[in-house]
C-alpha cells in the first residue's frame, strides 16, 4: 500500500522524470501516434504532406470536431452520448424540413423564414438532449442505454420527416458557414476552431468547467461536497446534443443534402476522436486539447489511406484496429496515473 | 464447561504483526465441539485478526495451530474451507441479484449428469433449509428485494448449513430485529446440540451473556480473560475489555466526566420523529449554536443513515427537518449545502478528489462564493493557503495532488473545504478514525475552536473516546432508536458501554 519509491516525504521536487512521464502517458501517447502516422504517410505518399492537403484533412475533421466538443463534456462526465450521430443527423434534416425545396422534391415540408428555421431546428436538438438529461438524471437509466434509445428516437423523426427523400436546400447562413469560405480558409473550419475554442474555454477557466472536472474525477465526492451533480450531468447532455445539431447543419450544408443515415459514422469517428485523443473514459482526465490532437490522429489516419495505395475494405479494418489500441493506452495510461498517485 | 472433552480447535501463542504493529501478542484460544463462545473486545483489540487466522484469511503468523489435536498450517481460506471451518463477516457477502435459492446454494448448486442446475430440486431444499431456520419466504423470489435482516439471517443460514463444524459468526445481530436474533440464537442452540463449535463475535454483550457458554475478553490485542458467560456480569466484561486504571497513552475516559449545563443558545437543527426503514426509528433532537453533540452507538446502529438524511443525501420514510425554524426537505445535497448543512462522512474517499490538488479539494464546496462564471484561481490558492496554515496541514503546498498528503492530514483537509464560508450545522462522521494522537488532538482542537465560533456541531461515532473527548451532549442510538441521552451529568465509557 505505503509506496516509499516515490520518497513523498522528500516533496515533489526530486520526483524525476520518468514519474512525470508515466503521469503524462495520457497526453503524450496520441501526440506521438500523431507524429508517426504524419511521418508514415508523408514518406510513403508524395502527395500527402502538402498545404493542399493539410486543408483537405482540416475541412475533413471539422464536422467531428464540432460533435466531439459537447461529447467531450459528457466524457469527461464519466457518461457517454450514443446518440450524437443520430441527433446531428435529424438537425440537420429539420433545418432542411423548414426551408422552401425546390419543387422536384417530393416532401410535405413546411418553409419557414431562414433564422425561424435554424431557431426551431436548435431547438429540436436541445429537447432531444433535454430528454436525455432527464432519462439519466431524474429516472436514472444509465446514459449508455438512454442515449441507445434516443439514437433510435432521433434516426425515427428523421425518417418520419424526409420519407425516403433527400432534401438539398438550407438556410443561407447554414449554406455559407457549411460549405462556403472566406479567404480561402473554408467557414466550417473556422465553425469548428470557434467551438473547440469555446469548449476549451469553458472546461478550463468557468465554474462549470471545473464541476465537470469533479464530477468526472470523483462522482461520490461531488456529491459530498454538495454539488448539484443530476443538474451537472444534465447540462452536459444537453450541451452534446447541442453540438451534434450544430455539427448536423453545417454536415448537411457541406455535403449539399439531408437524408436518413447521412452522418452514420460520425458516431464512432467522434468518440474515437475524443479517446484517442486520451481523455480518460473513466471521467475527470482530458479536455478539448486532447480532443483536437485525436481528431488529428483520425483525419490523418482517415485521409493518408486514401493516399497510400490500399483496399477501401481493409480500411475499415485498419480503423478498427486503431481505435483498439488507443482504448488499450486509454485504460493502461489510467492505471499507470493512478499507481504514479499512490 | 465440560472438562476432560477434546478441543476441535485449538492456537497456543498466537502473534501477529502488521508492518511492525503486533495485532495479538501471544493469545491462547480453544474451542470445544458444541460449544457457544463469545468473543468480546474493543475496536482493534484483535478480535478479526484471530477470527481470520482462523478462517485462513491471514496465513502469516507464529503460534501453534491445532485442529483436533493435530498441527495444520492453513494456506488459504479454502484450506479452512475443507477442514469444515466457516465464517459470516460482518458485511454482507451475499449476491442481491441471484435468487434466495441460488444463494443458499452459491457454488455448490445441485446438477445433473449433465451439468445442468436443477432449479426444483434446488429450490425445494432451499426452501427446506430456510423453514428450519424459521424463514419462510419463497426461495425463487430475488434475494434483494428482501429486507436487510433477512438477507442477513439467510447469509447465516446458508454458512451454518453448509456442515461446517467450526462455524464463526462476526457482528451477525446488528441488522437483525429482535424476533430474527430469537430466531438465530434458536439456531444456534440446535446446531450446539449436533457438536457444531460456534464463535459468536459482537458489540451486544446482553446477546453475547444470553447465548454463550464461555466468553472471552480481548484488548490491545491480548486475551484478557475468559469465564463460563454464567459467571461474569455486563459490568464485569466491560470493565475486562476498557481496562481499569488507563494506558497512560491517552486519556482512556474509564473515570466519569461531567457533562455541561445543556446550552440555551437558539436551536439550528431540530429532528422531528425521523424514519428509514430497517435503519432509524422515530429518532428526535435538537442541535444549539455553540454546541457538540454526540451520537454514540455501535456500528450498523443507523448513525450513518441519519447522517446522510441531515445531507440530504437519503431521504427519510417519515419525519422532518426543521434548519432555524424552517421546516426543509432537501432534494440535494447542493440544497442542503444551500441551508446551511455540512457533512464529513468516514470515508476520505466518498469526500476527497485524490488526483486532484489540494486546494482544489478546498475550494470545491465554495467555489459559487468566490466565482460566479469564471473561476479565480489566484484566490482559490489564497484561500486555500490560509486553511493549510491555520489547520496546520503537512506539507504545506496547496498544489499537490491531496494523494500525496497523510491520512490525517486529508482528513484535514475534508474539514477545511467547510472551514472558509462555515455552515450553521457541521455533521462529522468518525473525525478521528483511525488518526494518530496528534492529528487526533489537532482535529479535536479544531472542532472546539468551531463550537467558539457558534457552530453547532454534531459528531457521530462508534469510538466511546471520540464522542467523550468532543461532546457537550451525547445521545446513545441503538438498533435505529435513540436509547439515552446524557446531559449535565456524569458520563464515562463504561456508562456508554451499559446505555448501548
Amino acid at each position: 500500500m505505503a509506496s516509499s519509491e516515490t520518497a513523498p516525504a522528500a516533496g515533489q521536487r526530486g520526483k524525476g522524470l520518468a514519474p512525470f512521464l508515466r503521469s503524462q502517458m495520457r497526453n503524450i501517447a496520441p501526440f506521438l501516434t500523431l507524429i508517426f502516422l504524419s511521418a508514415f504517410f508523408a514518406f510513403a505518399s508524395p502527395s500527402f504532406a502538402t498545404i493542399d492537403n493539410l486543408g483537405n484533412i482540416l475541412t475533413q475533421v471539422s464536422v467531428t470536431g464540432v460533435i466531439a466538443v459537447g461529447l467531450t463534456f459528457v466524457i469527461l462526465c464519466a457518461e457517454i452520448d450514443l446518440s450524437i450521430a443520430s441527433i446531428a443527423n435529424v438537425t440537420g434534416i429539420a433545418v432542411a424540413y423548414f426551408t422552401l425545396q425546390e419543387s422536384y422534391v417530393n416532401i410535405p415540408n413546411i418553409p419557414l423564414p431562414g433564422a425561424a428555421a435554424i431557431l426551431l431546428a436548435v431547438l429540436l436538438c436541445a429537447a432531444l438532449g433535454l430528454v436525455n438529461a432527464l432519462g439519466l438524471t431524474v429516472i436514472g437509466i444509465p446514459s449508455f442505454i438512454m442515449t441507445l434509445a434516443m439514437m433510435q428516437i432521433a434516426a425515427g423523426i428523421s425518417a418520419l420527416l424526409v420519407r425516403g427523400q433527400i432534401a438539398y436546400k438550407v438556410p443561407s447562413l447554414i449554406s455559407t458557414l457549411g460549405s462556403g469560405s472566406i479567404g480561402g480558409i473554408p467557414w466550417i473550419v473556422i465553425v469548428a476552431a470557434i467551438m473547440l475554442l469555446a469548449g476549451h474555454l469553458v472546461l478550463t477557466y468557468t465554474r462549470f468547467g471545473r464541476y465537470v472536472y469533479m464530477v468526472g474525477g470523483n462522482r461520490e465526492a461531488a456529491e459530498y461536497s454538495g454539488l448539484n451533480v443530476k443538474l451537472i450531468l444534465g447540462a452536459v447532455m444537453v450541451i452534446s446534443a447541442v453540438c451534434s445539431g450544430v455539427g448536423g447543419m453545417l454536415g448537411v450544408a457541406h455535403f449539399g443534402s439531408a437524408q436518413q443515415n447521412e452522418f452514420d459514422t460520425y458516431l464512432l469517428d467522434s468518440i474515437a476522436a475524443v479517446v484517442v485523443g486520451g481523455t480518460s473514459l473513466f471521467g475527470g482526465r482530458g479536455g478539448i486539447g486532447n480532443t483536437i490532437v485525436g481528431l488529428f490522429v483520425l483525419g490523418v489516419l482517415n485521409n493518408g489511406l486514401d493516399h497510400v495505395n490500399i483496399d477501401s475494405f481493409l480500411k475499415i479494418l485498419i480503423r478498427g484496429v486503431i481505435l483498439l489500441v488507443a482504448l488499450i493506452i486509454n485504460v493502461y495510461a489510467q492505471r499507470l496515473r493512478e499507481q504514479a498517485a499512490e | 464447561m465440560p472438562e476432560g472433552r477434546q478441543p476441535i480447535l485449538e492456537l497456543q501463542g498466537i502473534t501477529k504483526s502488521f508492518g511492525g504493529v503486533e495485532a495479538l501478542r501471544g493469545v491462547d484460544f480453544a474451542l470445544l465441539p458444541g460449544e457457544i463462545h463469545g468473543l468480546v473486545g474493543e475496536n482493534g483489540a484483535g478480535k478479526s485478526t484471530l477470527m481470520k487466522i482462523i478462517a485462513g484469511v491471514h496465513t502469516e503468523f507464529s503460534g501453534r495451530f491445532l485442529i483436533d489435536g493435530a498441527e495444520t498450517h492453513f494456506r488459504s481460506a479454502r484450506d479452512a474451507h475443507a477442514a469444515g471451518i466457516a465464517m459470516v463477516h460482518q458485511e454482507l457477502s451475499v449476491a442481491p441479484d441471484l435468487t434466495v435459492a441460488e444463494n443458499v446454494f452459491l457454488g455448490n448448486q445441485p446438477t445433473n449428469a449433465l451439468g445442468l442446475v436443477q432449479w426444483r430440486r434446488m429450490a425445494r431444499e432451499a426452501g427446506e433449509q430456510l423453514s428450519r431456520f424459521g424463514i419462510d419466504v419463497d426461495p425463487m423470489s430475488r434475494l434483494g428485494d428482501l429486507p436487510i435482516g433477512l438477507q442477513q439471517l439467510i447469509e447465516i443460514a446458508r454458512v451454518l448449513f453448509s456442515g461446517a463444524r467450526i462455524v464463526i459468526l462476526d457482528e451477525p445481530t446488528s441488522a437483525l430485529s429482535p424476533p430474527e436474533v430469537e430466531r438465530l440464537f434458536t439456531t444456534l442452540r440446535r446446531l450446539r446440540e449436533q457438536g457444531t463449535a460456534i464463535v459468536f463475535i459482537s458489540h451486544f454483550i446482553e446477546d453475547i451473556l444470553r447465548v454463550s457458554d464461555t466468553v472471552t475478553v480481548f484488548r490491545n490485542g491480548r486475551k484478557v480473560t475468559e469465564t463460563a458467560s454464567a459467571d461474569t456480569t455486563k459490568g464485569a466484561l466491560i470493565e475486562a475489555m476498557i481496562g481499569r486504571g488507563g494506558e497512560a497513552l491517552e486519556h482512556s475516559y474509564s473515570d466519569d466526566l461531567i457533562l455541561p449545563r445543556p446550552s440555551d443558545s437558539s436551536v439550528v437543527l431540530k429532528v422531528d420523529q425521523l424514519s428509514l426503514t430497517r435503519s432509524l426509528q422515530d429518532v428526535s433532537f435538537e442541535a444549539r449554536a455553540g454546541e457538540v453533540l454526540g451520537i454514540y452507538g455501535f456500528m450498523g446502529c443507523g448513525q450513518q443513515e441519519l447522517s446522510r438524511i441531515l445531507f440530504g443525501k437519503l431521504k427519510p420514510d417519515a419525519g422532518t427537518l426543521i434548519v432555524e425554524g424552517k421546516p426543509k426537505t432537501f432534494a440535494s445535497t447542493a440544497a442542503a449545502r444551500r441551508a446551511g448543512v455540512a457533512l464529513v462522512p468516514e470515508s476520505r474517499r466518498a469526500m476527497l478528489f485524490h488526483q486532484e490538488p489540494v486546494f482544489k479539494n478546498i475550494s470545491i464546496s465554495i467555489l459559487d462564493r468566490i466565482s460566479s462564471l469564471l473561476l479565480k484561481p489566484a484566490q482559490e490558492r489564497e484561500i486555500a493557503k490560509r486553511q493549510v496554515e491555520q489547520l496546520q496541514i503537512r506539507p504545506p503546498v496547496v498544489g499537490l495532488d491531496l494523494g500525496m498528503l497523510s491520512g490525517g492530514n486529508q482528513q484535514k483537509v475534508a474539514l477545511a473545504k467547510w472551514l472558509t464560508y462555515p455552515p450553521k450545522l457541521l455533521v462529522l462522521c468518525e473525525p478521528t478514525r483511525g488518526m494518530d494522537v496528534g492529528a487526533k488532538n489537532d482535529v479535536i482542537n479544531i472542532v472546539r475552536d468551531l463550537r467558539a465560533r457558534g457552530l453547532a456541531i454534531i459528531v457521530l461515532s462508534t469510538e466511546p473516546e471520540t464522542v467523550l473527548s468532543l461532546a457537550d451532549r451525547i445521545l446513545v442510538l441503538k438498533r435505529g432508536a435513540v436509547v439515552r441521552e446524557f446531559k449535565n451529568e456524569p458520563v464515562s465509557k463504561d456508562r456508554l458501554l451499559e446505555a448501548a
